[in-house]
C-alpha cells in the first residue's frame, strides 16, 4: 500500500468544506457553551438554593457520561420525546450542552477564586452587584480562567469528531468516508490528525498571546 | 448635624454562629479627630470596624453615621427594622474604607482604581474622573505611578493608592483596618505619613492598628477592646500613662518590646 496523497488532494474541496463545518461547530459550540455555562454558574451562585441543586444534577450527569452516548441519545432518542433535530442542529445543541456543563464548573471555580476583599472594596466605593460583576469580577475571572478556558476549548474541538457518528458532515466523517471508499485510512487519518493538531496549536498560540498581554494584570503580592 | 458625633455605636452585638465577637459595644467617634481601636487579635476590633463599614451586619444594636442610622433603625417596640438599600448606600457614601490587604483591582492601573467609582457610581465623564483621580494620587505622592498596575507597585504604594481611591469619593469619615499590618517596617512609614497628613487636614478617622506609636502620637482617643468588650477608653496619655489598666499593661508587654512601651 502506498501513501496516496493525490487522493487527498483530489478531494480537497470536499475536505475543506467539511473542515469549515468542523470549525463552525467548534467556534459556535464553544461560544454558546461558555455563555450558557456562565449563566448556569451565575444562577447557581446568586439564585435560590433550590436552583443550585436543580442545576447541579444535569451538570453532573453531563460530566459523568461520555459525549458519544449523549449525542447518540439526543439524535436518535430525541424523536421519542418529540425532539427531531437534523444532524447539524443536534450536533450543535449537544456540543453546547456538553460544553456548558464543563465551562459552568470553570466559571464556578473562577467566582470562588476572586478574593473577597476585591468585592468588598467595590461595595465600599458604592458599586452595586451588577457593576461589581461587570467591572471587577468578570475581568478578574477572565485573567484567572484563561488557561483553563483555552484547555477546555481545545477539548471541544476534538469532541466535534464524535459528531461523525450522527452523520454531521464534518471533517472526521468526510475523511473516514474517503477511507472506506478508497481504502485510504492511513492517508486520511494522518491528514486528519495533522489538521486537528494545527487547529489546536493555533488556539493555544492565541491563548498564550492573550496570557502574555494580560500578564501585567496578575494579582499583586501583598 | 455638627453637634452629632461622626459615628455613634450603641450596644452593638455581633455573633458568628455560637461565637460572640462583639458583646454590646458602645462607641462615639468625634468629628475631625483620630480615634484608634487597639487590642489583641480576636478582640473584635476589626469586626467592629467592618460593621461600621456595613461589610458585616451586626445582630443587635444600632450604628449612626452623622446622626443618620446605618442599615437598621430601632422601631417602636425596640425591634430593628432594616432600611432600604438606597438609604444604606447613601449613609455609606460618607465613609471611606482602607483594608489591610489593600484590595486594589489587579486589572486596573493605579489611576483606573481611583477613577473607577467616580465613573461607574458617580457617573462622571472618564476624563474628568481621571483628572480628579490624578489629583488624589499626587496627594499621596504617587502621580508618577498613575499608569502602573498593582502588581508593579510596592505594598506601601498599593496602600497609598487604596487611600487615594477611598478619598476620591470625598468621604467625611475614613476607616482604616490595620492599614500597615501587611507591610514591611520600611514601607509602614510612608503609609503612616499619609495618614498623619490626612489627620492634620481634619479628617475624621477610625483606625484599627497595632502601631501603638502612631495611636499614641496621632490619636485623640484610644479605645482598647478585649474579648468583644470595651475595656478602656480615653486620651492616649490617660490610656497609656501611669497608672494604667492592668490589661493595657499586659497588652503592651506582649505586643511591644518593653523598650517601646516605656517610651510612652
Amino acid at each position: 500500500m502506498t501513501f496516496d496523497l493525490d487522493l487527498i488532494i483530489s478531494f480537497l474541496p470536499d475536505i475543506l468544506r467539511a473542515l469549515g463545518v468542523t470549525i463552525l461547530l467548534w467556534i459556535v459550540g464553544s461560544a454558546l457553551g461558555i455563555l450558557v455555562g456562565f449563566v448556569i454558574a451565575v444562577l447557581r451562585r446568586y439564585g435560590p438554593r433550590g436552583l443550585d441543586l436543580a442545576l447541579l444534577a444535569p451538570v453532573e450527569l453531563i460530566r459523568g457520561t461520555p459525549f458519544l452516548v449523549q449525542i447518540f441519545l439526543l439524535y436518535y432518542g430525541g424523536p421519542f420525546i418529540g425532539l427531531s433535530l437534523d444532524s447539524v442542529t443536534a450536533g450543535l445543541v449537544g456540543l453546547t450542552i456538553y460544553g456548558a456543563a464543563y465551562y459552568s464548573e470553570l466559571w464556578r471555580s473562577g467566582f470562588n477564586a476572586i478574593p473577597r476583599g476585591h468585592i468588598e472594596a467595590a461595595q465600599c466605593v458604592g458599586l452595586n452587584r451588577r457593576q461589581t460583576l461587570k467591572r471587577i469580577i468578570l475581568p478578574e475571572m477572565t485573567m484567572l480562567l484563561l488557561p483553563s478556558m483555552v484547555n477546555m476549548t481545545i477539548l471541544m474541538l476534538k469532541e466535534t469528531a464524535i459528531l461523525s457518528i450522527i452523520s454531521v458532515p464534518e471533517l472526521t466523517l468526510a475523511v473516514s468516508a474517503l477511507g472506506t471508499k478508497y481504502y485510504a485510512f492511513v492517508e486520511g487519518f494522518a491528514i486528519l490528525a495533522l489538521v486537528y493538531w494545527a487547529l489546536v496549536e493555533a488556539c493555544s498560540a492565541m491563548g498564550r498571546y492573550a496570557e502574555r498581554r494580560l500578564s501585567k494584570y496578575r494579582f499583586a503580592a501583598t | 448635624m455638627t453637634e452629632k458625633p461622626a459615628i455613634k455605636v450603641e450596644k452593638l452585638v455581633k455573633r458568628f454562629g455560637a461565637n460572640t465577637v462583639l458583646s454590646g459595644i458602645d462607641l462615639v467617634v468625634p468629628r475631625g479627630q483620630v480615634t484608634c481601636l487597639i487590642g489583641p487579635s480576636g478582640s473584635g476590633k476589626s469586626t467592629l470596624l467592618r460593621c461600621i463599614a456595613f461589610l458585616e451586619e451586626a445582630n443587635e444594636g444600632l450604628i449612626e453615621i452623622n446622626g443618620e442610622p446605618l442599615g437598621f433603625t430601632s422601631g417602636e417596640y425596640g425591634e430593628r427594622n432594616r432600611l432600604p438599600a438606597a438609604q444604606i448606600q447613601k449613609v455609606r457614601s460618607h465613609i471611606g474604607m482602607v483594608f489591610q490587604q489593600f484590595n486594589l483591582w489587579p486589572h486596573m492601573t493605579a489611576l483606573g482604581n481611583v477613577a473607577e467609582a467616580l465613573v461607574t457610581v458617580r457617573g462622571m465623564p472618564r476624563k474628568a474622573a481621571e483628572e480628579r483621580a490624578m489629583a488624589q494620587l499626587s496627594n499621596v505622592g504617587l502621580s508618577a505611578r498613575a499608569g502602573h498596575y498593582p502588581s508593579e507597585l510596592s505594598g506601601g504604594q498599593q496602600q497609598r493608592v487604596a487611600i487615594a481611591r477611598a478619598l476620591a469619593l470625598d468621604p467625611d469619615i475614613m476607616l482604616f483596618d490595620e492599614p500597615t499590618s501587611s507591610l514591611d517596617p520600611e514601607l509602614t512609614g510612608e503609609v503612616l505619613n499619609v495618614m498623619r497628613e490626612l489627620a492634620q487636614s481634619g479628617m475624621t478617622m477610625l483606625v484599627v492598628t497595632h502601631e501603638i506609636g502612631f495611636a499614641a502620637s496621632v490619636g485623640s482617643k484610644i479605645v482598647f477592646l478585649d474579648h468583644g468588650e470595651k475595656i478602656v477608653e480615653g486620651r492616649p496619655d490617660e490610656v497609656f500613662g501611669k497608672p494604667r489598666h492592668e490589661r493595657i499593661d499586659q497588652f503592651l508587654d506582649t505586643y511591644l518590646d518593653r523598650g517601646a512601651a516605656t517610651l510612652l
